[in-house]
């Protein structure tokens, strides 16, 4: 065994035990083995998130802040224990430019509603790119019928990475906002948000990253990036569903007004007058998702368990062997072919529909996507009606590519391909 | 992999390489477009109606085997027959996809019937025959399967 192969060997052995902290990876789909390539759709759950949830009602169910009583003071303290863990996982400066929402999606309209809606006017311009997902897309095209405002949008490369170049070029005195993503959820590319939000800042431009698909692949510092805006789901990150965060510079955030209106959000109501409560709370209205942020925090204390070195080289060695491996494959075709990638490979067959490969892979037990993965601008700019994606995790192995492989040469016999 | 069989069947992968009345119809007079998100097939379908009998059929579009196949083999099936009697075959397959009914009316469209098996892939096996009310109906904004 040459040392190559005992260091995937040693990384394979890691991943299967890393594995073992996932209950659901030990089921069987169709009497096969399930191996689980969506994760760029959801991850899986670690059994300590699951059992916080399952132990805040079981224990602690109570509602958040200003109850008197043990449990409230209890589910409270677990609640706000989550918040300083998506602190410390960005590494934002103060627990009070997190505020929590549903997930990326409610995060993205949160900014543009109350950030945009109140400043932005005919004749202003937001920059998005190629790459964006619908819900980095679509508040924003709303927000553009309100306030005049129009959408400019970053060109990619046929290898799936922005044209800074052209970007550059649509820095003007109009543009008023940015919002990327971090890391593609189709193509897998990660981008240069650094130098993004840095040529933005030189025309005072605020720039919201979309992290959806990077929080759980790549460690991240909003300081050190300096965006002003951050966006990401707690159930991409092996945490629950329901749940995410936004990240603001508390500056803006302060100057921003409230987005929904309703209880804990407020400081004191009267029918002739309502002030609000200081951040974040001043975006929280209504009972928040507790359990989930208390599964986030929990799923977060998990990832914090691991060495980023390990996380990155390991899903790194799984992106050069799945994308060697694909490769080989006669009539496949990777889409998206960036120098920084995590591990996502959106892929067509010739002579097969994205659509009919995931039917027949399911019946092997190999869960993938396909279709064109909320990202139709996208699809546009390739000249496809869909791809068909395996996106990994920590969890995932040399030996899921390989089925992942084995199920594609399958599913071509079926179509005699 | 009896059922992906049964789904996959060669008549199915014969219709999707060669789709049979594949293209545009010049002298169409009713003509819709379908639209399925999920997988993102597209279908424009053209019908020639001439005293309430379907003279010709062609379809355009872009989608799976099966979505393909369905409208391939629908073409096929509803050449000559009046509109009412290709709406009954629009509710015979439906019943037979969707609710897992009896192939038995509907002959050579039998081949679809595997697709019962496959609750996820039904849309695609009906939207070029809700593609095709639409046309009969003039129904100006694409179907969606949605």
């Amino acid at each position: 065994m040459s040392l190559a192969d005992k260091l995937f060997h040693y990384d394979d052995m890691q991943a299967q035990f890393w594995r073992t902290d996932f209950p659901i990876l030990k089921s069987k789909v169709h009497g096969k083995p399930l191996i689980y390539l969506d994760n760029a759709a959801t991850t899986q759950k670690p059994l300590s998130v699951i059992e916080a949830e399952r132990n805040y009602y079981l224990n602690t169910n109570a509602n958040v802040h200003r109850g008197i009583h043990s449990l409230s003071q209890q589910a409270t303290e677990a609640y706000e224990h989550a918040r300083t863990a998506v602190q410390h996982l960005l590494n934002a400066a103060s627990s009070s430019e997190i505020v929590f929402v549903r997930g990326t999606t409610e995060a993205i309209n949160l900014v543009a509603q109350s950030y945009g809606r109140s400043r932005f006017h005919s004749g202003d311009e937001i920059i998005l790119s190629q790459m964006e997902h619908h819900s980095n897309i679509v508040p924003w095209q709303m927000l553009c019928q309100q306030t005049g405002a129009t959408l400019r949008i970053i060109p990619i490369s046929d290898e799936g990475e922005l044209r800074m170049d052209a970007y550059a070029d649509l820095l003007n005195e109009h543009t008023r906002l940015v919002a990327v993503t971090h890391v593609s959820n189709t193509l897998g590319t990660i981008n240069p948000v650094a130098e993004i939000v840095a040529q933005a800042h030189r025309h005072d431009v605020p720039v919201l990253l979309d992290g959806a698909q990077a929080v759980a692949h790549l460690p991240v510092d909003v300081q050190e990036l300096d965006c002003d805006f951050y966006a990401f789901s707690g159930h991409k990150l092996y945490g629950p569903t329901g749940i995410g965060a936004l990240y603001g510079k508390a500056a803006l955030l302060e100057a921003m007004p409230a987005y929904q209106g309703g209880g804990d959000m407020i400081r004191s109501v009267s029918f002739a007058e309502t002030s609000f409560n200081t951040l974040p709370f001043k975006f929280e209205a209504g009972t928040p998702n507790i359990a989930g942020a208390i599964g986030l925090g929990v799923a977060i204390d998990y990832l914090n368990g691991f060495d980023w070195e390990d996380l990155l080289a390991h899903e790194h060695s799984l992106l050069t062997y799945a994308t060697q491996a694909l490769s080989e494959i006669p009539g496949l075709t990777i889409v998206g072919n960036a120098r920084e990638k995590i591990c996502i490979l959106s892929f067509v067959l010739e002579g097969m529909h994205p659509h009919d490969i995931g039917t027949l892979l399911d019946e092997e037990g190999v869960a993938i996507r396909t279709g064109h993965h909320c990202t139709m601008p996208l699809m546009e700019r390739f000249g496809l009606p869909a791809t068909a994606r395996a996106s990994f995790a920590l969890y995932n192995s040399r030996h899921d590519v390989d089925v992942l492989v084995n199920a594609i040469h399958q599913a071509k016999k079926v179509f005699k391909q | 992999m009896t059922e992906l069989r049964e789904l996959y069947q060669e008549t199915i992968l014969d219709h999707y390489r060669q789709p049979r009345n594949a293209g545009r119809l010049a002298d169409a007079n009713h003509v819709a477009e379908g639209y399925n998100p999920l997988c993102g097939d597209r279908i424009k379908l053209f019908l020639k109606v001439d005293d309430g009998v379907i003279r010709d059929a062609r379809f355009e579009g872009n989608g799976c085997a099966i979505a393909t196949a369905s409208a391939s083999l629908m073409t096929e099936s509803i050449k000559g027959k009046r509109a009412d009697e290709a709406l009954r075959l629009l509710e015979q397959v439906h019943h037979m996809v969707a609710d897992g009914g009896s192939g038995g009316a509907v002959g050579k469209l039998a081949v679809l019937s595997g697709v019962h098996e496959f609750p996820q892939r039904v849309k695609c096996a009906t939207l070029a025959w809700h593609t095709m009310k639409a046309a009969l109906e003039n129904v100006a904004t694409p179907v969606k399967t949605e």
